[in-house]
């Protein structure tokens, strides 16, 4: 069985991703979480680009470009202005669940992936959407895990991108027409919900000291002064 | 038949040869990455030479593993090296000897028995660095399993230069998730067996804190010259399988003539450099590991490869 390019490049590029969210599960530190997330991002762009390439698709070269635009450089940038540097030194020493337990969850998340996908994605004679769509699914469950094991706040929110990346790498293979405006429309959502949460992170890191959020378990009756 | 046994013999020279400075190129490298000048990359075979030639003393209360081990050490690697792709890309005699596993197996009784003549002397630092050995040892073994499993069931064989040929001839395969899922898993391997950076450090010279160096601490002269020279080539040896029969199968010898076998040696070499370099921007990048997160570094390879067993099983591929 012979596969062209693009098809090779777009399968070694999903190999990476998935090692990319479980590096993101492993990582303790923010820096390296946001670090691998960049490269996820990176390689999702790679991805539309090959495919686009070797399906003549605009639309996919449109969406590189915004995952470039939106996740490789306005997200960091953003979390860099809106969080002090301290912050991304800090370690995450009590997650809900230990780091290798993590992995193994994350390893059978995936296999659920896998399992679930197999029989529909064999039925389609499409050899991207059979390395894409299990790889992508696993993404958005391991993604959502780390949402739910993380107990720092920006750490859970780029569980929530990572979320968004494995959706958009199962998408690529499924509607490369996807219309560029619903892409558009995502990528501006996502730097939205980066701002907004990172504000949110802010003000409470300066309120409380801290930005664990299994911390923020109990209201406060008295008005809390904003800086 | 008699071409091909000469070739095996060829490899099993290029490995001896080859390993000492493979060792010294190395250091050296990773030594002006730190900005500092280093050893001459020849300086291992001077070591080598050294040791050969100073007297050797061995305890009175050892037993018969001691005095037997550094020529386990010092054989073993030669045996995997004939079962492996190392300078041609065609099966030679004694190929079908063994397969993969057969060459873990070798590796293994090294190990074990480099960890019992650790243990003999009664040296305080060397069975703490047995036991040490041997919990990164279990720790890496199911790796090793699942990196063989699923390589021998994409590529429907475990003989390796089955494997080889498998790549070679299904780029679909080659490119496949499962394929770079597995590199990353053997690579991680390679650096908590041949004691690299994350795992161990290599130029360690403080005893409490050695993992591989601390089973050789007790040998002199010619026993401590085999033990070295045989996890030299050890190291060697995994990369040989990593880089041949994994990572790039491309480059081997094709014809039968024993000037293309000769041919392809530079390309080796070229081979094993690219991953020298790849190996020291690893460990300098990365500090040592403290001995209870190795524990979480060979599990990551353990997921690692077995999200690559999943990847390749199920019919996405």
């Amino acid at each position: 069985m012979l596969t062209s390019v693009p098809e090779a490049l777009n399968a070694f590029s999903a190999g990476l991703i998935l090692i990319s969210a479980f590096a993101m599960v492993a990582t303790r530190q923010v820096r390296g979480v946001l670090r691998f997330f960049v490269y996820q991002s990176l390689l999702l762009s790679l991805s539309s680009f090959v495919l686009g390439y070797g399906t003549h698709s605009i639309h996919l070269w449109a969406l590189g470009v915004i995952t470039i635009a939106a996740k490789v450089v306005a997200i960091p940038f953003v979390l860099r202005r809106l969080l002090p540097g301290d912050f991304y030194e800090r370690r995450e020493i009590s997650q809900a669940v230990n780091i290798p337990s993590s992995l193994l969850l994350a390893l059978l998340l995936t296999l659920v992936s896998e399992f679930i996908t197999g029989p529909v994605v064999s039925a389609a004679h499409d050899s991207v959407l059979r390395v894409n769509v299990p790889v992508g699914l696993a993404g958005v469950l391991i993604g959502a895990y780390s949402l739910v094991a993380r107990r720092e706040a920006i750490p859970q929110l780029i569980g929530i991108l990572a979320m968004e990346n494995g959706a958009f790498f199962a998408g690529i293979s499924i509607a490369p027409e996807l219309p560029l405006i619903a892409e558009l429309a995502v990528a501006v959502d996502v730097v939205l919900i980066v701002v907004v949460v990172g504000l949110l992170t802010r003000s409470i890191q300066q309120t409380l000291g801290t930005t664990e959020a299994a911390a923020l378990s109990e209201l406060k009756e008295e008005p809390v002064e904003w800086h | 038949m008699t071409e091909t046994i000469g070739y095996n013999f060829l490899q099993v020279f290029f490995v001896l040869a080859i390993a000492p400075l493979y060792a010294g190129v190395l250091s050296r490298l990773k030594e002006i990455v730190q900005s500092k000048r280093g050893p001459s990359i020849f300086q291992p075979y001077f070591d080598l030479w050294k040791l050969f030639q100073k007297d050797e003393i061995v305890s009175e209360e050892s037993s018969w593993i001691f005095r037997v081990t550094p020529w386990l050490v010092f054989v073993m690697p030669i045996f995997v090296t004939i079962l492996i792709p190392v300078l041609t890309d065609y099966p030679l005699a004694f190929a079908f000897m063994g397969d993969m596993l057969a060459g873990g197996f070798f590796l293994g009784l090294a190990g074990f028995f480099a960890a019992l003549a650790a243990v003999d002397t009664g040296n305080p630092y060397g069975p703490m660095g047995a036991s040490r050995t041997r919990m990164v040892g279990f720790l890496a073994e199911p790796v090793f399993m699942i990196v063989f499993f699923t390589v021998s069931f994409v590529a429907q064989s475990t003989i390796p230069y089955i494997v080889q040929k498998r790549w070679i001839e299904s780029p679909a395969a080659f490119f496949a998730p499962a394929h770079i899922l597995l590199l990353i898993a053997f690579l991680m391997l390679i650096l908590a067996e041949g004691g690299r950076i994350p795992v161990d450090n290599p130029s360690g010279h403080f005893e409490l804190a050695m993992i591989d160096e601390s089973k050789g601490l007790e040998y002199s002269g010619r026993g401590a010259a085999l033990m070295k020279w045989g996890g030299q080539m050890k190291f060697l040896v995994l990369a040989c399988i990593f880089l041949n029969v994994l990572v790039a199968p491309w480059g081997l010898a094709h014809g039968q003539a024993t000037l293309n076998v000769l041919a392809a040696v530079p390309l080796i070499l070229v081979k094993v450099l690219l991953f020298a370099i790849v190996l020291v921007a690893i460990e300098t990048s990365l500090a040592k590991l403290r001995l209870f997160r190795i524990t979480e570094f060979l599990g990551a390879a353990f997921i690692t490869s077995v999200a690559a067993m999943v990847t390749s099983i199920f019919p996405g591929v």
